[in-house]
């Protein structure tokens, strides 16, 4: 069998890259969550709840989902191809330009530079970095597979490529602004057209930088942890065409009941409903797959922690088009409810699915076995406890919030001030702070049991196992 | 044949994703802020008040705080008149933000007088013992720069005055903010239009009280009216209310409609039967009884 000269350096450095900002992230995330129970815990003018708050999210999602998007993605790209990465100078660049991109966006967000824009919040020089990394990266990857071995393409990369394309769109469409200065610009649309231009992006950066690109993953790793192919090609590709299709009609959903045109908001509704189809579509498929393998969840991690990832996929894909109903979202919207939606989502499916990930490219990228399972194990039970308690606190606090809100005396008046709602919240926002301690403690197992795994001296070479195709 | 062909795979994607941009994200242009849902009366931000909602969004209020009261009983109740798209026309970006964890400010202008944002912007817990919103005293350290205010101007091609732009020298940032803060939702006359009115007969439902049975309803002065009138009514930025002789029905109409031009709030959220507890415990104790 040809030897195919893989480059795992630049996976290596990405996977490093990627989980360093994650810690970043969910360690701002729990000092953020401590100074909602107690303001004195703000310090002016650069570490208040409002500047850091756009650092934990974008840290999140730019630093840990997409650093951990690009590690993933070429080295499936190279292994799904049968061939070495188009570019590694180009590569090598992306990393570099990744990092200096986050670390850009961290110091300018910290510093009040912000376009207000909910995960869009960089100010436009930084948002030419992020289309210039991302140009880099998408080239890199249509050209590997443009000169790939196999002909046919794998289901992973139709997911990849739909995201390539997916984000360049809503990204671009998103950032114009016209510039006032370096630091300081105003968006080209305006108040409802914003709102409705921000929401379709913002829902569909769900879609195309947190959705697609881990059901690459998951329908690459999950296959390859079992070792059983996916249960169904068709399925797989009437989920996929059809998730692409719909969810762009969504965006709305998060403007239900706002001046927005009615039609817009009921379309949204309505797609939101039906794209539980083709995301269970992709549900039913990992769960299927594991026909005739489930005791692989007691004794293979690595398939623990992607079904886990694809069950909460699953929950939050019922959940999502819930909260999308009208009369749903009249209840329950702008209360802490909507954080442990988005919760389950991040730390619950796609960070389960990128610890998977990562857990299985680990030795094959390294050459050395994982230091230690229980450990991994320990590391899956935190997360998905920590999780777990910071979204159900929250979910029970929004319904609560919502409840204390809607709630009228027989004369027609509210019963409470917002103010009596807002102090029965404290005790749950300390149930999630805890929750995001626990949170932060697996995560922290999961780099040390990495460090070890990496600082481990002998080895059987792996090597010989990666050429053979074995691992 | 889209599986091997990675080009015309890209081309059917992207054709994928256009369809449901182009139908939700592009043809609306053709509706919003057009003739179709413009507001007469709805005017620009001036340069101290696009200054101050700078200062808003470079502070991020918009993590806490939305801008868009929905069309549903609870909402108008509590904030005022639902918003409408013609309100927002001269808004870039849109800050209606999606978490309330402050109350919805979509609404805040000229419900309370300067003095109290400025006391409540530098030290929230002073006017609201349990929020959780923390201080901006320090906004008033920092000055304006003028010269950059009217860069601003000129990009939003807002209207402005040299006389303007020279008024700004001398003013912070907590200026700008408290001037932003009383714009909010005031172009249109919808306080005027939503004044309560009161019909038929005031009869007070606790003619008899005395202290033991106002033990409980300190509180709802506490939380409500100290911050203005003071613990003992003695007054701070609202008029101390000691020794004023207001019969019943007056004083019920003064707390449940509020005094527009006077800068107090209407507080007939809190519903009849609080305001007539107010009413007794403002009537009991500014004669001169301590509470």
């Amino acid at each position: 069998m040809e030897k195919v000269d893989y480059n795992y350096a630049i996976v290596r450095s990405f996977v490093t890259w990627s989980i360093i900002w994650g810690v970043v992230a969910v360690l701002v995330g729990v000092i953020v969550s401590l100074q909602m129970v107690d303001p004195d815990l703000n310090f002016p003018p650069y570490l208040t709840f409002g500047r850091l708050r756009p650092i934990h999210t974008n840290a999140g999602i730019y630093g840990w989902g997409v650093g951990s998007i690009f590690a993933t993605f070429l080295f499936i790209v190279q292994r799904l191809c049968k061939v070495p990465l188009w570019s590694n100078g180009l590569a090598k660049f992306q990393l570099w330009f990744f990092n200096a991109t986050i670390i850009a966006s961290a110091v300018t967000l910290l510093l009040g530079y912000t376009t207000s824009k909910e995960y869009h919040e960089m100010e436009w020089p930084i948002d030419v970095m992020i289309v210039i990394l991302w140009v880099a990266f998408a080239i890199n990857i249509i050209m590997t597979i443009l000169k790939r071995k196999d002909e046919q393409m794998y289901i992973s990369l139709w997911y990849m490529m739909a995201s390539l394309v997916g984000v360049a769109i809503l990204f671009l469409v998103n950032s114009a602004a016209e510039p006032v200065s370096l630091f300081k610009s105003y968006s080209a649309y305006a108040g409802t057209n914003d709102a409705n231009v921000h929401w379709w992006f913002g829902h569909n950066a769900v879609a195309m930088a947190l959705t697609a690109p881990p059901l690459a993953m998951f329908y690459y790793f999950l296959p390859k942890s079992t070792g059983v192919p996916i249960y169904s090609h068709r399925l797989s590709i009437v989920a996929f065409w059809s998730l692409i299709f719909m969810y762009l009609w969504t965006g709305a959903h998060h403007l239900l009941w706002t001046p927005v045109p009615d039609w817009i908001q009921t379309l949204a509704m309505g797609f939101s409903v039906m794209l539980i189809a083709p995301s269970w579509g992709s549900v039913f498929n990992g769960y299927l797959s594991m026909n005739g393998q489930w005791h692989q969840m007691r004794e293979n991690y690595l398939v623990k922690f992607l079904i886990l990832g694809i069950t909460f996929y699953g929950l939050q894909t019922l959940q999502g088009p819930m909260q999308a109903v009208r009369t749903f979202s009249a209840f329950i919207h702008y209360t802490d409810w909507v954080p442990a939606h988005i919760h389950m989502g991040t730390m619950g499916w796609v960070s389960m699915i990128a610890f998977g990930s990562i857990y299985y490219l680990t030795p094959r990228i390294y050459g050395k076995q994982l230091y230690s399972i229980p450990l991994a194990n320990l590391h899956f039970w935190l997360i998905l406890i920590g999780q777990l308690i910071w979204s159900i606190s929250l979910w029970v606090a929004g319904v609560l919030q919502a409840g204390m809100w809607n709630a009228m005396n027989p004369d027609g008046s509210l019963t409470y001030t917002f103010m009596e709602t807002m102090v029965e919240m404290y005790p749950y926002w300390w149930a999630r702070a805890i929750g995001g301690v626990i949170y932060f403690i697996g995560v922290l197992v999961f780099i040390y049991n990495l460090v070890k795994t990496v600082g481990k001296g002998d080895e059987e070479s792996s090597e010989q196992a990666l050429a053979e195709g074995r691992a | 044949m889209w599986e091997k062909r990675p080009v015309i795979f890209l081309v059917l994607a992207t054709a994928a994703i256009l369809v449901g941009t182009i139908v939700t994200m592009v043809l609306p242009f053709a509706w919003v802020n057009t003739d179709a849902d413009r507001i007469e009366g709805v005017k620009p931000y001036t340069a101290l008040q696009q200054e101050g909602r700078d200062v808003y969004i470079r502070e991020g209020c918009n993590n806490c705080h939305s801008q868009t009261v929905r069309p549903l009983v609870s909402d108008v109740l509590r904030y005022g008149e639902y918003s409408k798209s013609g309100e927002f026309v001269y808004d870039r970006p849109f800050l209606w933000g999606s978490k309330r964890t402050g109350p919805d400010l979509a609404r805040l202008g000229g419900k309370y007088p300067d003095e109290w944002h400025y006391k409540h912007m530098e030290s929230p817990r002073s006017m609201v013992p349990k929020t959780n919103m923390p201080d901006y005293g320090w906004l008033a350290d920092n000055q304006l720069d003028p010269h950059m205010i009217q860069r601003k101007m000129e990009v939003l091609d807002f209207p402005f005055t040299a006389d303007e732009i020279k008024g700004l020298n001398g003013k912070n940032e907590m200026d700008a903010m408290v001037a932003y803060m009383q714009k909010l939702g005031s172009d249109i006359p919808w306080r005027q239009a939503t004044e309560t009115t009161i019909v038929g007969d005031l009869v007070n439902p606790y003619p008899n009280v005395d202290h033991a049975t106002m033990e409980p309803w300190e509180e709802i002065y506490a939380a409500n009216c100290a911050a203005c009138h003071g613990e003992h009514l003695e007054g701070v930025i609202g008029p101390e209310l000691v020794g004023e002789a207001y019969d019943e029905e007056t004083l019920f109409t003064l707390i449940y409609t509020g005094i527009q031009d006077g800068g107090m709030p209407s507080f007939a959220s809190l519903g009849t039967d609080k305001v007539w507890k107010l009413v007794n415990f403002i009537k009991y104790y500014n004669q001169g009884e301590n509470h």
